[in-house]
């Protein structure tokens, strides 16, 4: 099973699933933490990956939300987020699928352009989010942010779906069709 | 309804009427206004459009005056409009200068043993070196130390060197009014603590700001594309990177060194359009060069930082250090930087 498909499994009870996929162990690490200590009514689960496509011999529940990490000092890690973007199926990206930039607090340290980043969530029409993971402060409300984001993603929130969530999110930030 | 209407159809008045848009001028405070005005959302283009190549920025600057100013490493700081700022009061400038280096230095800020405090700060002006005839002359002032014995020679050493330009700089000289006196760029030689001293007086007597231009990895491999790109009649030094490798405990560094010839011989097989350099291009080489050294020694350059960039045009450190070595493109490399300083100003 080398492409990831929302809902190829069933739904355990009351439990949310997020998979967090990037180069960076440590900051990825740290996010899980971070959520983990959110309080929340339904159970979490965290999952990291380097890059998909998962390993099949696993057994994991389905998967209710992917933040891809992208590390803007890094181009490797934007190569890595391409490659994996491959092996998730498209109906992912109806609100099931975030990308997290990371790293643009340093703007001296940076190897990649934002517009990049900015042009990839816009290809793939999924919300982009901006946070300086390594900073305590910062990951501590992304990760409150991206538990009610995951908890909408598992429908545990009543009367708002993935799909809602998108096109709420997407309203305030679409690019110009000039500049594309 | 209507205005979603409206702000649709200025675009297509707007895009024909600023050719400037899609030149290396087009800043961000420009763009800001712009959408501020057309009412959608900003998104920062980055200079992934077309820059015009090195060698249509050559200029016929004369050797022998520019001569001081190649080989020597300068450390790059943006710096804010000067106000009230007037080339015929030079000499006036100088004296006033001097008499602050001294006071600064008898205060006990820098002290040394045995240091002469005959010194003579002059500024001059920098004849051609300018983008266009809009742009300010740029000058210079050096500090030198005068010997007190008249025995000795009469060559004065140059202690520091320090100079103003802006080349290209419309974008910015729009934005201000007739008081100011826009150079963006500022280029040190010497050391900290007068560079410092001298700051603080152009500082104090034209209410600018000095703040230390670093240029990020981004930056640093466009000005390697663009560099490479130039035509060289014979090279003086090899291309050279460097990379930073963040581990603990201690940064590794990895340089990788090309001869210049092949690296001129894979931007060509690269480029595309002539009298242009676009984003994909650069990203290209440096995914050659990547891919290359990935194939030898199983090390992904992608994901290390890129610290330092030398070719046979000039080199330049992230910190904001730069050495230019040909004077042909002397105007061409000072271009991008002041394009740099104008886009950190804003």
């Amino acid at each position: 099973m080398s492409v990831l498909r929302p809902l190829d499994k069933l739904p355990s009870l009351n439990t949310a699933t997020i998979l967090l996929v990037g180069i960076e162990d440590a900051l990825l690490q740290q996010l899980a933490d971070s959520m983990l200590k959110e309080d929340c009514a339904s159970e979490l689960k965290v999952h990291l990956a380097k890059s998909l496509p998962l390993p099949s011999s696993v057994n994991r529940p389905r998967i209710d939300l992917i933040v891809f990490v992208i590390n803007l000092h890094s181009k490797y890690s934007l190569q890595n987020t391409e490659e994996s973007l491959r092996h998730v199926d498209a109906s992912f990206f109806l609100g099931k699928v975030c990308f997290l930039a990371t790293g643009a607090g340093r703007e001296s340290h940076c190897s990649i352009h934002r517009h990049t980043v900015v042009k990839l969530a816009h290809t793939y029409q999924s919300p982009l989010l901006y946070c300086d993971l390594e900073v305590e402060a910062f990951r501590a409300t992304m990760a409150q942010r991206l538990v009610r984001m995951l908890q909408v993603c598992a429908g545990h929130v009543p009367g708002v779906s993935a799909l809602n969530l998108l096109s709420l999110l997407r309203s305030s930030e679409g690019p110009s069709l000039e500049d594309m | 309804m209507d205005s979603y209407d409206a702000s649709e159809s200025t675009p297509r008045q707007s895009t024909s009427s600023r050719p400037e848009d899609y030149f290396i001028g087009a800043t961000f405070l420009q763009k800001r206004l712009e959408s501020v005005r057309k009412q959608t959302s900003f998104v920062p283009t980055p200079p992934r459009r077309k820059i015009p190549h090195c060698s249509l920025l050559q200029e016929d600057v004369d050797l022998q005056k520019v001569a001081f100013l190649l080989h020597k490493q300068w450390t790059l700081y943006s710096l804010t409009p000067l106000y009230k700022f007037s080339y015929s009061n030079l000499k006036e400038y100088s004296r006033l200068l001097n008499a602050f280096i001294v006071a600064e230095k008898q205060k006990g800020l820098a002290v040394e043993v045995g240091e002469d405090f005959n010194i003579k700060v002059i500024f001059s002006t920098l004849l051609g070196i300018k983008g266009t005839q809009r742009d300010p002359e740029a000058f210079l002032v050096q500090i030198l130390s005068k010997s007190q014995l008249p025995s000795e020679n009469r060559e004065s050493k140059v202690l520091w060197t320090g100079w103003f330009c802006c080349i290209f700089g419309d974008s910015l000289l729009e934005t201000v009014s007739e008081d100011f006196t826009c150079l963006p760029l500022f280029l040190a030689n010497g050391t900290e603590s007068n560079t410092a001293i001298i700051g603080t007086w152009f500082q104090k007597t034209f209410d600018c700001y000095f703040s230390p231009l670093a240029i990020n990895a981004f930056n640093l491999s466009w000005m390697a594309a663009m560099w490479t790109a130039c035509k060289m009649d014979h090279y003086v030094a090899t291309t050279e990177f460097l990379w930073s490798v963040p581990c603990s405990p201690q940064s590794l560094d990895i340089s990788y060194a090309i001869h210049p010839e092949d690296a001129k011989a894979l931007w060509d097989s690269v480029h595309k359009t002539p009298g242009e350099v676009t984003q994909e291009e650069v990203d290209l080489f440096m995914d050659c060069l990547y891919s290359h050294f990935h194939r030898h020694f199983k090390i992904h350059l992608s994901a290390t930082r890129l610290v330092r960039v030398s070719t046979s045009v000039a080199s330049a450190h992230t910190d904001g250090k730069i050495k230019i070595l040909c004077h042909k493109y002397l105007i061409g490399v000072l271009a991008y930087l002041t394009e740099l300083a104008i886009f950190q100003i804003e």
